[in-house]
């Protein structure tokens, strides 16, 4: 069953630079169930951007084999790697990267806009959501009204609208102070005990603690264990 | 009931990227406006130019409709035996079916001079009784020229009133001496301003003096006339006239090419038509320059967007905007921006038009031709310079944008 879950077989990517191969990525196995809460630390150059970008369908390995959702993601093209992110992925980034013409309702809406639900139905979604985040009274606040760590809640918002199969973070609390940043985790905490599948990318080890499995990328390569350390 | 689905959350998509185009179009006010002038005025100018030249152009053949096809005009070279037509060959084309009369026209150009004033470069013309008798409104005062002035080549003139102006200042001309190239002529009538509507006056302008076409032959040294008038009584018969025209001069010139022209209303005015459909083309393709560079500065806009907007376009990928939607937006935008600014052009070029149009004296009609032109250049505009940066939007790597996170 995890098979079609989550499930990566030796992937490798290598950049071609100035006439040479660069690999960045040497050979991952990846499994994750349905439900997991897992970090991957690793230090900047380790390639865990690289493997994000992968998990995350915004690219495609060199070598090897990826299966999300029972979908062989290395076979797809463009287009359908746009329509497996929109319904799949949930993606949170370290700066929110909320439209700052839009208000929050607005910018939750946005990923049902491409995935081209109704406007009733998207309104009541979303605003759903904001709700569910806590921020169901600034719906209608701007992003440059609002707090860091409302605006983080706000793109949480928008990553689960979709009701995707895995949320992605990418240094979720890389822009807060260390107060918002526990709420934050606080909330991908909830998030994971309602059944949400959860991959956060960090090179911080405080922050990798709250994940339940934690897995170190160090020069392209995985190893696994909550207890291992890189310095 | 899922194509519907699909049909109505396509809708709600093109909507959305209406909205959020105005919303970004708005945002860069000063440079949106700036590009939008660009187009404005290329579609200014189209319109403008278009709209002006087709008034200009309905009101000459307006003109030419309400003097209809009454007259014909003959200019005969001749050969080297006969340079011309003679008196005979006149009444020859005189008695043509549904020809009412000839007036031969013989031109010189002299010094008019009295007492002391004199004007030089002065227009004189020979003609008969038959060109008074159908312009009856080219004599203000005193009597035409008649059969007896012409058959004595007597040294009788009419002068225009504006040689009356400068030369009889506040005398009564009629029955004074007035000196033609030294040649002394009596004043018997004066001239009415622009009542020669013949063909020959409106391409050549109108007569300063008016002498029996005799008198003028004698003047300059010549027998024979090469420039004939004709009057048709029936403007449906030109073509009739023409042909037997035409009989008749072969016969007279002995078959030889190129003796005579004939240039009737209706070739006059095809001529202008097409002289003024040629400038036309040729202004509007002057305006389209603008036009063009218009385009361009949409397209640098455009350009300029895509790379300001490189994350928010990496955003909406990795949320799973697809590729088409991306083109969609900002083909959008550009397709907007152009046609707010066609539809101004419009509106201005119109404008500016009907001010030509008053200022020059001619009618002024809304083309809606123009309209069309105008609006579906912008558009073109809009999606033709749009493309190129909408398609590198659309293939934007998203990881290469959001990496500028």
């Amino acid at each position: 069953m995890t098979e079609n879950f989550f499930c990566m077989r030796g992937i490798c990517k290598r950049y071609h630079l100035a006439d040479e191969d660069v690999p960045v990525l040497r050979g991952i196995d990846l499994d994750i169930e349905r439900g997991e809460y897992l970090s991957v630390l690793g230090p900047s150059g380790s390639g865990k951007s690289t493997l994000m970008n992968i998990i995350g369908c915004l690219d495609v390995p060199t070598e090897g084999e990826y299966v999300l959702h029972g979908q062989q993601v290395e076979e797809l093209d463009e287009l359908e790697l746009a329509r497996l992110r929109g319904r799949e992925i949930g993606f949170i980034f370290q700066n929110s990267q909320l439209l700052a013409r839009l208000d929050a309702q607005k910018n939750v809406e946005l990923p049902l806009i491409y995935a081209g639900v109704r406007p009733h139905e998207r309104q009541r979604r979303a605003a759903e959501m904001l709700e569910r985040v806590g921020l169901g009274t600034r719906r209608h606040h701007f992003p440059n009204q609002l707090s860091g760590g409302q605006q983080q809640r706000v793109a949480i918002a928008r990553a689960l609208v979709t009701d995707p199969t895995l949320l992605l973070a990418d240094e979720p609390t890389g822009a807060l102070d260390q107060k918002t940043g526990k709420q934050i985790m606080e909330l991908f905490q909830a998030l994971n005990d309602e059944g949400r599948t959860i991959i956060m990318i960090t090179h911080d080890l405080s922050i990798a603690r709250h994940a339940r499995r934690v897995v170190h990328i160090i020069d392209g390569e995985l190893t696994e264990g909550k207890e291992a350390t890189w310095a | 009931m899922s194509a519907l689905r699909n049909l109505t959350g396509g809708l709600s998509m093109l909507v959305e990227s209406v909205r959020m185009s105005v919303s970004n179009i708005r945002q860069n006010r000063m440079r949106s406006f700036l590009t939008i002038l660009g187009i404005m005025i290329g579609v200014t100018a189209v319109i403008a130019l278009v709209t002006t030249i087709s008034g200009v152009s309905s009101s000459i053949s307006d003109s030419f409709s309400s003097m209809g096809a009454s007259t014909m005009t003959l200019s005969a070279t001749g050969t080297d035996l006969q340079g011309g037509l003679t008196a005979e060959d006149m009444e020859e084309i005189a008695g043509l079916d549904h020809v009412d009369g000839v007036s031969p026209s013989v031109s010189l150009s002299v010094t008019a001079a009295r007492g002391d004033a004199y004007e030089s470069g002065v227009r004189v013309s020979g003609r008969n009784d038959d060109y008074f008798a159908q312009e009856p409104d080219a004599i203000v005062r005193g009597r035409s020229v008649n059969p007896i002035d012409l058959e004595q080549s007597l040294r009788v003139c009419l002068i225009s009133e504006e040689l009356v102006e400068t030369l009889f200042y506040g005398v009564d001309p009629i029955g004074q001496a007035l000196y033609l190239d030294g040649t002394q002529f009596t004043v018997v009538g004066v001239l009415a301003a622009d009542a020669d509507a013949s063909v020959a006056s409106m391409l050549s302008g109108s007569d300063a003096v008016v002498i029996p076409y005799t008198t003028a032959l004698k003047m300059n040294g010549d027998t024979l006339v090469n420039s004939l008038t004709l009057y048709i009584d029936d403007a449906n018969a030109a073509e009739t006239v023409e042909a037997e025209l035409e009989t008749c001069l072969d016969a007279i010139f002995d078959y030889e090419d190129d003796t005579y022209t004939i240039t009737t209303m209706e070739s006059i005015a095809d001529t202008m038509e097409s002289m003024l459909s040629m400038m036309s083309a040729l202004l509007g393709g002057i305006a389209s320059i603008a036009l063009l560079v218009g385009g361009i500065g949409i397209m640098n806009m455009m350009l300029t967007s895509v790379t300001e907007r490189t994350v928010e376009i990496g955003l909406k990928k990795a949320i799973g905007a697809r590729p088409g939607q991306i083109q969609a937006q900002f083909l959008i935008e550009s397709f907007l921006l152009s046609m707010v600014g066609g539809l101004a052009g419009v509106v201005l070029g119109i404008a500016l038009s009907a001010i030509l149009c008053q200022v020059l004296g001619t009618g002024f009609s809304l083309s809606y031709g123009a309209i069309a032109l105008g609006v579906g250049f912008s558009a073109a505009v809009g999606v033709l310079f749009g493309w190129s940066p909408a398609r590198k939007a659309s293939r934007l790597n998203p990881i290469d944008a959001l990496r500028r996170m």
